[in-house]
This record gives C-alpha cells, structure tokens and sequence, in this order.
C-alpha cells in the first residue's frame, strides 16, 4: 500500500510541492490503473493518454523551471458533458458519438490555464437525464463497491472514477442531484455550487435554469482546493455572477462551535427507513460532539419539488435539445428522403428513450394550451420552494439531511419504471430549485455500501458547507473506506 | 388528464422526433404515469404566487458591444456530417 492513486487530490498536490513525486509519475500511474480497471466499471469514455503525457511532461518543464501554478500536473477528469476542443464529447449520447468538440467548455480552460493534466472524458447518463448512469449510449457504469449495482447518476461515470482511484478529481454537473446521489452511492464527496457561481459555458445545456457545474473527489479539502479553481464570473455566461471567489481553503480548520444545523421535519418523517436514519443520527452526533446544535426546521413545499422538476427540466430541455437536428453536428440519419425526414430521424435514432421521454413531456408541457397547467405552475412552486429555503436558512448556517433514500440499487431494478427512478432525487432537486449550494459526504455504510450525507447552504455558502464537512472528516474515517476490490 | 397515443403523434411531431409505433406504445405508460406524478402540482394553491424563473433573480448583465469572436466557421463546419463551400448540405428543399 504505497500506491501514488491511493492518494488524495491534496495529497498530491503536497507530493508535487516537496518534489517526491512528479507530474509524469502521478499521471502514468493513474493511466496505467485506468487501463486495468476501466474496462471493468466503464467509467471512462475517452481516455486521453497522449494529450495527458504531454501535459504532464509539460507541467513538470513548469515546475522545474519555477513557472507553475499550485496546482500544476495534477490530474484531473472531465464529465463527458463539458466540451474538449479536439477530444471527443458525447453527453453519453449516440447522437453527439462522433462530436469532437471545437472548444473548450470555461471549467476546463481554467483547469488547463491552473496547469492540471486532464486524464480523459467521463462517463453519464445521456444529456445528464437520469440517476442510475443506466441511460448511456456507451454502457452502464458500474459501482465500484459492488459491481453489479449502479454508481447513481447522472455524473457516475465521474463518482466511480473517484471511488476506484482511476483519478483523484472529477467535474460533474447537477441538474437535480446529479453530482451529490452519485457521490453518495460510491462513498465520495461531491459539491453542487449554488446556481451561476460556475459559468455554464461549453456545458452542454439539459435545464437551463437549473443545470451547474461542480465536483467529485475523496473529501471536502479536495473539493476546496477544485471549487477555487473554476468558480467565478464569466462573461460568455449570462447567468454567471458577478462575485469574488473566496479562498474556500482558508476556512476549512474552523470551528463548528455555535454552528446551527436545521433538520427539515419533511426529510426524516416515517418515510425515512431506519438504517438511513440511524446512520444520519451518527453523523448528527459528530456534529453536536463539534459543538454545533441541532434545530428543526420545516420546508412546506418539498415534496412538490419533483413533481414541478419534471416539469420545468423537461420543458427546458425540449428547448436545448431542439439543437441536435444532424445538419449542424452529429449524427445524421441514413439517407434522408426530405428535410423533415432528416429530422425526424435523425433525432428519432440518435437519442436515447429516457432524452425522447423527457423532450416529449416538455413539449407537451410547452404546448398550446397548457401552460398554466404546467410550467407556469411549476414556476409558481419554485419560488414557494426557494422562499421556504430562505425562511429556513435565516434560522440555520446549513440544512442537513440524507442525500438519497436507499444506498445503491442494483443494475436493472428501476429502469423500466422512469417514476420511480425521479424519486430517488427526492432529497436533492429542491436544491437545485431554489439555487442554493449542496454537498454530499460519506456517511457510515449500510451493510458494506456506501451512505451520504447532504448540506445545503445559503446562496454562496460553498465555504461554510465544505468547511463543516471538513471537520466532520476530520474526526471520523467515512471517508478513508474503500472499496474492498479496487 | 391522460393521454393517448394520438397525443403522443402530436407531440412526437411538433418536437420533429421520429417514433416508432412500438415507441409510442411503450411510452404512452410512462408519460401517463409520469404526468400523473406532475399532476401532484395542483394539490397546491399557487394563487398570486409570482412564477420563479431564475433561482437567484440575479439582473442580467451586460457587457460592452464590442467584436471578440473570430471567424471560425471552417473549424465549426467541420463538425457537420455534410458541409462545403461553407454551406450545410440538406435534402433539397424547394424544388
């Protein structure tokens, strides 16, 4: 046990400032993992083996010399949503599964300009609809804790990757949990920054108003040290915000004395199963042994948030994807008789049932007739949503509960129902719904998989979030479990 | 209200999403059960409740009306499954 991919991403970083290890070293260590186990858990779509090598040779040209960054020669990998000019983006989709991008998404131009040598394209459920990573054009992920089970989704391909030590960092985005169920199925930590503190540019669209880029790693330092590193304004997103970008390392070490953490009455009602609950409660001791105190809050409108999700996610979705139509990019349907035909089946053919489900509700959602049935509803929930989260917040630093309802399921079990599939985002979209930053961490493991635990903070509370999580990790081991085969 | 495989045609069309008769049969069960799901909206009154479009209501932002793109189209085009002369090729239209 002295592996270079046993260790954190801020191991690392340490490893490479005393010069005990090099850029070159670190990267070939993990390609060489990627290429034994990947095969295995399908975590990655494109490795980029020669692009990571030069990186990487580069990179410790930079630190010889005495011209790098903090984190030059780290590695990193990206979902396979962000946009990689001259490397192959999916989205996971059959119809972008020969679209080699012509630029680079904003979150990976400022990992490239930090300096860090990115390993390849990740994994995930087509165009990030899903929470199992069974929707796929390229296969189904698997969990590294039990292979036969899903790693959740839609970034699972970025949540196993870490798990399984194919890379010390993953981006992710998330839509409606997209980044903090898949942590919590693999037993990693995963950040979901509050809506516009990642530019969303070179994101390939699923919600607009809803989508945000973030993180996947082993702990909430890593993620501190990731988060610094593409937060902030970025003019070709009109949504970014206009905000500085603290030191999110800075304030990891504080106290959590006085700290009030506000349990929602909604998430641990008799719907919440015992093994979840009491693993919750251990979490929740650590928490009070830290000084912190607990309170109930309430969140009135929480369980109508999937139901207005599937609305407007949908809705906007059907907007966004209305882009793939084979003439511009992609795939084209064989021998198209007229225009239409080209269309119809081009997109009829390139994507997947649960992208035509979701772009057939929308439109319905969207059409004559129905909009203040729908989606003027679901907007009118949203803000019920994103007041009781305010309400709440100005009596608590942070919102505590379980990121999913169950560990992970196994590959199959919910596919043919997409319904009950939605309900495994229950403890997450409202987050989403109201803006606000979330982070999943490891919990305890119910009978040997993996647990989360989820906090929610105020608009911009990145810092708080990762560095309650922080401390909790520092006084337990959650975190340090792996899984048993890899 | 339920919908029927009709509806899904309709809908199938307007989004220009070729669908097989299998398709429709098959998702006609879960649209209906996911819009059963949807339906649990109206349990709630939203009377004068102003609809949330954007979560932070952040006022867009402007930026100086200046050229920063370059001219890129070659690089762009190249990613189309069939351009030339800088023009994308589709079935012909008008005949």
């Amino acid at each position: 046990m002295s592996d270079i991919t046993d260790l954190s991403f801020s191991e690392l970083k340490k490893a490479l400032q005393e010069k005990s290890l090099s850029s070159t070293e670190i990267t070939l260590a993990f390609l060489e993992r990627i290429e034994s186990l990947n095969p295995e858990l399908n975590t990655f779509i494109t490795v980029t083996r020669d692009e990571a090598m030069r990186s990487a040779k580069n990179a410790d040209t930079a630190i010889s010399r005495g011209t790098a960054t903090a984190y030059t020669g780290l590695p990193i990998a990206h979902k396979d949503l962000f946009c990689t000019d001259g490397v192959l983006t999916t989205c996971g989709s059959k119809i972008l599964s020969n679209f080699v991008a012509p630029y680079d998404a904003h979150v990976v131009s400022r990992c490239k300009a930090a300096g860090l040598v990115s390993l390849g394209k990740l994994n995930m459920d087509e165009f990030a609809m899903g929470s199992s990573n069974e929707n796929s054009y390229f296969g189904p992920v698997r969990n590294p804790w039990d292979t036969d089970r899903v790693p959740g989704g839609s970034s699972g391909g970025s949540a196993a990757a870490v798990a399984a030590k194919l890379t010390p960092l993953a981006t992710g985005t998330d839509t409606g949990g997209s980044i903090r169920q898949p942590a919590a199925f693999t037993g990693t930590s995963g950040i979901k920054p509050t809506y516009g503190r990642v530019s969303r540019f070179g994101m390939i669209a699923y919600a607009s108003s809803l989508d945000q880029g973030g993180l996947i790693a082993h702990t909430a330092e890593d993620l501190a040290h990731g988060l610094g590193l593409i937060a902030g304004h970025d003019s070709r997103d009109s949504t970014s915000a206009e905000r500085s970008v603290p030191d999110y390392t800075e304030v990891l070490n504080g106290s959590l004395k006085g700290k009030v953490i506000g349990l929602p009455k909604q998430f641990f009602d008799d719907r919440l199963n015992n093994s979840m609950r009491d693993a919750m409660d251990m979490v929740l001791e650590v928490f009070k042994s830290l000084g912190a105190s607990v309170v109930e809050i309430s969140l009135d409108h929480v369980a109508e948030a999937i139901p207005a999700y599937y609305v407007i996610a949908p809705a906007e979705a059907s907007s966004n994807l209305s882009r793939f139509d084979g003439v511009r990019f992609g795939y084209r349907a064989d021998k198209p008789t007229n225009l239409l035909d080209l269309y119809e089946r081009s997109r009829g053919e390139g994507f997947g049932s649960e992208v035509k489900r979701r772009i057939l509700i929308g439109t319905y959602a969207l059409s004559e007739g129905y909009y203040d049935a729908y989606y003027k509803k679901a907007q009118q929930i949203r803000r019920l949503i994103r007041d009781d989260f305010n309400h709440a917040l100005a009596s608590c630093d942070l919102i505590f509960g379980p990121t999913t309802p169950s560990t992970a399921f196994v590959i199959g079990e919910k596919i043919s129902d997409p319904v009950s599939m939605y309900l495994e985002d229950i403890y997450t979209v409202a987050t989403n719904m109201a803006g606000l930053p979330g982070g999943s961490f490891q919990a305890p493991m119910i009978s040997g998989l993996p647990t989360g635990y989820q906090l929610t903070g105020p608009a911009f509370g990145e810092s708080i979030i990762l560095n309650a999580a922080h401390q909790i990790q520092m006084a337990t081991d959650w975190h340090r479990l792996n899984p048993e085969n890899f | 209200m339920s919908l029927t495989s009709d509806h899904v045609k309709r809908v199938g069309r307007l989004a220009q999403l070729g669908l097989t008769d299998a398709e429709i049969t098959e998702t006609l069960t879960q649209l209906n059960s996911i819009l059963s799901l949807v339906d649990q909206m109206q349990q709630i009154d939203t009377k004068g409740v102003v609809p949330l479009a954007h979560p932070l209501e952040l006022k867009q932002i402007l930026r100086a009306d200046a050229v920063t793109e370059m001219d890129q189209r070659e690089k762009f085009q190249n990613t189309s499954p069939q351009a030339d002369a800088g023009l994308y090729l589709v079935p012909r239209v008008v005949e």
